[in-house]
């Protein structure tokens, strides 16, 4: 097992999604040093005490609000502080799926989509991005969705948050082209998570979160500012968005 | 909203018994006493299920609620210096060998499939290969934390709700929800083992075989061929094996590398097939004498590099039949059951026998217990299948038998009281919001 002072270490916002958590038992597995950030104290416990069972070098937990920060900014250098500065991954993932049907009627519903899936999301990705532009490298990872890619009538309020987050992180990913760190937008199909407890998931589309984690921790290290996960959403993708409105309109997916 | 949404049909692994359940998948601990209390729909009888390798009813609750366990799966403590590990209970087995072999650890007990969770072993109280040397897998388990429908949460021990701890290994699931397990793991040098397989003429050549093989292999399983009347009744291979003293400390690939990718029709299975693959399995082993290094995934866990392999017995199903006698009627027990399947020309594939030895199972329903125990697979032909089961139910009752519930879709009440004296006392103990199909049954 890696020492303290030497070992990797990522700072996990949302860590208590599914997803987030298959991914950190990837980075405990490498003996990382890990600080987990989410709303529930004792469910972040609980990943924490798994993680340290599994390899980690250290695993701290950190119960905030990611939706109500006011002062993002110093927060994210007080949380980069907690891994004494140095921030080699940054993962947000935390989201919120929500209801279509209500969103379309009731505003605090719709509201609460865009914020949890854009505006939180994108403030705390400048802020991360921004922490790791002055550190001079590190890897910025944000979990998007394919349901960003084209608008759909099931998903299109969170689609839309998903859609204008991936933008922003190509962005982030642009900036950073000149060197050192790196952003990567994963744009994540169906998977089997609580957040889609309800669906039916029978079918060749669903995936589980550790495949999910696994495309994610190759991404965390590769070059590329898009990726999807797992891999073969990208060619679904680029079919749907390929299809004639007049076509599209006609189908129920 | 409900967190249990109605399912389609849930096949056990036998795939004979399936049908709908309300169904919940906890991610959390601190989800499952709300859970259970949740009186919609129809306050539900509920069971706590894992990865479905139970092969009749005792891991389906048809009509009521499952709590699908699978996502607990969490680890919680490990001590290396101990080998006390704690875990959430949907742990697989899988996982927990991944974790602990390069560690230099090894389950105490392990049954023929690496696909169960934790809390599916010790709610069956299940047995090896080494049931010999290690008994059962209950009497590693040092603390279980059980959540009632009640809402109390209790941590069990074998000195703490003693009572409790002892029904709840082995309970079927039926005393409640088993949240966080702790076992004592054993520490190993290698991730190989040795092994040799002998073969062996008749039944009572397979009982001196165990008898002299005991002291030294810790691992003794046999495979026998049901099908062969007469002469070669009962003849197998013996297969021996213990942990290597040295090597490598790799898990080795987990997951199967085929599939069976359809079910394969009822013709394809018959008396003629069944003959034509135990001759084959006979004569391939039978020229294969003298030990050899293998990975222990690969000798304790030999199907599961094929998943869904109970597709094999196709769409109708099969039942598996395990029994154990005691060791005064073992040998003549045997082969009257051997000579049953073989005079119905109802014979297996999969036909396994071992000696279990005389450590004392820690549950009230725990299923070992001294002597030899036997099991059968039979593709599900209906009432001629379910006959001979019932043939070969009075050769294991008159032996002061019982048969194996992880195993068992069909046994009738009586078969059930009889086999298990403690049932009444286990039966106090049951939560009265759990239930199972098989429970229904053998309490009807």
């Amino acid at each position: 097992m890696t020492s303290n002072v030497t070992a990797r270490t990522a700072l996990i916002l949302g860590a208590t999604s599914a997803i987030a958590e298959a991914v950190a038992r990837l980075f405990a597995a490498e003996g990382m040093r890990l600080l987990l950030v989410g709303r529930n104290a004792g469910r972040l416990q609980a990943i924490a005490s798994d993680l340290t069972v599994r390899g980690a070098a250290a695993v701290e937990t950190e119960a905030q609000d990611l939706m109500t920060q006011a002062e993002i900014h110093p927060l994210f250098d007080r949380l980069a502080a907690k891994l004494g500065g140095r921030v080699d991954y940054v993962l947000i993932c935390h989201g919120y799926l929500g209801d279509q049907a209500l969103a379309a009627r009731d505003q605090a519903e719709a509201d609460r989509i865009l914020a949890a899936n854009f505006s939180s999301a994108a403030l705390w990705t400048l802020a991360a991005a921004g922490h790791l532009r002055r550190q001079g490298y590190g890897s910025l990872v944000v979990l998007g969705s394919v349901a960003g890619d084209r608008g759909r009538r099931a998903n299109f309020v969170y689609g839309a948050a998903k859609a204008g987050i991936a933008t922003l992180c190509e962005g982030v990913a642009h900036d950073f082209a000149a060197g050192g760190p790196k952003a990567v937008v994963i744009k994540i199909g169906p998977t089997d998570t609580p957040m889609t407890a309800g669906f039916d998931k029978r079918g060749p589309l669903w995936s589980k979160p550790e495949q999910v984690a696994a495309v994610i921790r190759r991404a965390a290290d590769g070059s590329r500012p898009v990726v999807y996960a797992p891999g073969f959403w990208r060619w679904i993708m680029m079919v749907i968005r390929a299809i004639p409105a007049p076509i599209f309109n006609k189908m129920s997916i | 909203m409900s967190a249990f949404q109605k399912t389609e049909a849930i096949r056990s692994w036998g795939r004979v018994q399936n049908g709908p359940h309300w169904a919940a998948a906890p991610h959390w601990r601190d989800e499952i006493p709300a859970l259970l209390g949740e009186q919609a729909p129809a306050r539900a009888a509920v069971l706590a299920t894992g990865l479905g390798r139970s092969y009749g009813d005792s891991g389906l609750n048809v009509g009521g609620r499952a709590l699908a366990m699978t996502r607990l799966n969490r680890l919680i403590a490990f001590d290396p210096a101990t080998g006390l590990l704690r875990s959430e209970a949907g742990l697989s087995l899988a996982d927990l060998i991944a974790f602990c072999v390069p560690r230099g650890f090894y389950p105490p007990v392990v049954p023929g499939t690496s696909y169960v969770t934790l809390g599916g072993m010790v709610a069956n109280d299940v047995h090896g290969k080494n049931h010999h040397a290690a008994g059962t897998i209950g009497r590693w388990v040092t603390a279980i934390d059980l959540a009632r429908s009640d809402g109390s949460q209790l941590r069990l021990t074998p000195t703490q709700h003693a009572d409790l701890f002892s029904a709840t290994i082995g309970g079927l699931g039926l005393t409640g929800v088993m949240t966080e397990i702790e076992i004592r793991l054993r520490p190993i040098q290698s991730a190989n083992m040795e092994v040799e397989d002998i073969p062996f003429a008749n039944v009572e050549a397979f009982f001196d075989l165990a008898r002299e093989s005991e002291g030294s292999w810790e691992y003794t399983v046999a495979w026998i061929d049901c099908v062969s009347a007469g002469r070669k009744l009962g003849r197998g291979i013996f297969t021996r094996a213990r942990h290597a003293a040295d090597g490598p400390l790799e898990a080795g690939p987990a997951g199967a590398r085929l599939s069976m990718p359809i079910d394969l029709p009822r013709w394809a299975f018959n008396s003629a097939s069944i003959g034509l693959f135990n001759e084959v399995y006979w004569r391939r082993k039978a020229q294969r004498r003298g030990t050899r290094r293998q990975k222990l995934t690969k000798i304790l866990f030999p199907l599961d590099s094929i998943s869904r392999w109970n597709r094999m017995y196709g769409s109708g199903g099969m039942y598996q039949y395990q029994c154990v006698v005691p060791p005064d009627s073992a040998s003549d027990a045997v082969r009257a059951l051997l000579a049953q399947a073989s005079a119905a020309g109802e014979g297996s594939f999969l036909a396994v026998l071992k000696t279990f030895g005389g450590v004392a199972s820690p549950g009230l329903l725990s299923f070992p217990m001294e002597g030899a125990t036997l099991a059968l697979d039979f593709p599900n032909r209906g009432e001629r299948t379910l006959a001979l089961m019932e043939r070969m139910d009075r050769v294991v009752a008159e032996a002061g038998g019982r048969l194996y519930p992880a195993k068992d879709g069909r046994m009738s009440s009586a078969m059930f009281k009889s086999g298990y004296p403690n049932w009444r006392r286990f039966a106090a103990h049951v939560d009265p919001a759990f239930s199972s199909g098989f429970w229904r049954r053998v309490m009807a």
